[in-house]
């Protein structure tokens, strides 16, 4: 699967994950109440300096950006219409500046570094019998189920064709369900057969 | 929780997943606007898992997203999708499953696909654009009027996804009628 995660190590690469995320949330809440064009211009020019000293891989990324165009298009219009075109300057950079930086901190972070970073705030999910492993081996099933799914619907795809002569489309739905719902069942069975998934404490 | 339910919960979040990266799959309507199958996987969550379950798909969608996998439509993902336009119908998604879940196992004496259509409409489309247009508000400083306006081109095709569902749910509950979790016990 295709990863936003950068491999080419950069200097922020070895900030703490926890810290990043402190500091994201940080930002976020601090330009909230501001909404001068100056600012968010100096915010966005800000975090494409940090793009540039992460290289130009970070910087490729920026492309992300280019399907949310026409919606912030459609937004900077809308502010236009209702005649304050310099706020819809301003919220258009904050956006723009804010979606980058959260991006930043996904680029120079390995998943499974988010994933230390952020288990302290699923402790309480004990209280509900749920614990942080077993959360971490639903991801885990989840990201392999997504490959697996894939080639079950070509699988089904392919047998459509093979029968009618056209592309199946929706039509794959129903029995696309149904298969991916007998695969859960196996999958569960197996689970339970090798002990079952981690419970509220650790053992 | 029982090892079932873990599985399927982690099961519709893969099913929503690649509901979002598959490219044939935009509803060629409204003027080129791209539509992506992906809020369909909220509806078929909540519809197929029930309230809880399927909330708690849609929470770990969420997660994942957030850890950093683009597995959004168009390859999206990461902590910057929560601060787009966009991100009240990224939380939309749990309240739109959990309201679709709760309406299928409300409406269970009731036949198969009108349910599962009440429950999406409502769940998948009344909800979720009252998160997603507080959302765009919030983040834009339009009104709630404007920043209704620039989402209700997307209505028609979540529309289509609504009945789809709705015909998806009523196959199962024929083929294999123990797998409509919402309406069973």
């Amino acid at each position: 699967m295709i990863s936003l995660y950068l491999a080419e190590r950069t200097w922020a690469h070895g900030v703490p994950a926890g810290w990043k995320l402190l500091a994201l949330a940080l930002i976020s809440l601090a330009i909230t109440p501001f909404d001068s064009v100056a600012l968010m211009g100096g915010l966005l020019a800000a975090v494409l300096v940090l793009y540039v000293s992460l290289g130009r891989a970070a910087l490729r990324q920026v492309a992300l950006l280019r399907p949310l165009l026409p919606l912030l298009v459609i937004l900077l219009g809308l502010h236009w219409w209702t005649g304050s075109l310099t706020a819809g300057i301003a919220m258009v950079l904050r956006l723009l500046a804010m979606i980058l930086l959260a991006n930043a901190v996904t680029m120079t972070t390995r998943m499974d570094d988010m994933m230390d970073a952020v288990e302290p705030i699923l402790r309480p999910l004990a209280l509900f019998g749920l614990s942080p492993r077993a959360v971490a081996l639903m991801v885990a099933m989840m990201l392999r189920f997504v490959p697996l799914l894939f080639a079950l619907w070509e699988a089904l795809g392919e047998s459509y064709r093979a029968r009618t002569g056209k592309r199946g489309g929706w039509r794959l739905l129903a029995p696309f369900c149904i298969q991916t719902l007998r695969l859960s069942h196996h999958t569960a069975e197996a689970l339970t057969a090798r002990g079952g998934a981690p419970r509220g404490k650790r053992r | 929780m029982k090892d079932r339910s873990l599985v399927q919960i982690a099961l519709y979040a893969a099913i929503f997943a690649v509901l979002g990266l598959m490219p044939k799959f935009d509803l060629p309507i409204a003027g080129g606007v791209p539509i992506t199958a992906q809020s369909m996987g909220a509806m078929l969550a909540g519809v197929m898992l029930g309230a809880k379950r399927g909330a708690l798909a849609m929470l770990l969608v969420l997660f994942v997203v957030a850890l950093g996998a683009p597995i959004l439509a168009g390859g999206r993902g990461g902590l910057g999708v929560f601060f787009t336009p966009s991100a009240g119908f990224i939380f939309g998604w749990v309240a739109a499953a959990f309201v679709a879940g709760g309406l299928m196992s409300l409406l269970r004496r009731q036949a198969v696909f009108a349910s599962a259509l009440i429950a999406s409409v409502v769940g998948g489309i009344v909800v979720l654009y009252a998160f997603g247009i507080a959302g765009m508000a919030l983040k834009t400083d339009l009104s709630l009027i404007d920043a209704a306006k620039a989402c209700l081109i997307f209505i028609p095709g979540d529309a289509i996804k609504a009945v789809l569902t709705a015909l998806v749910a009523q196959t199962v509950a024929r083929g294999m009628p123990e797998a409509l979790l919402s309406r069973t016990r």
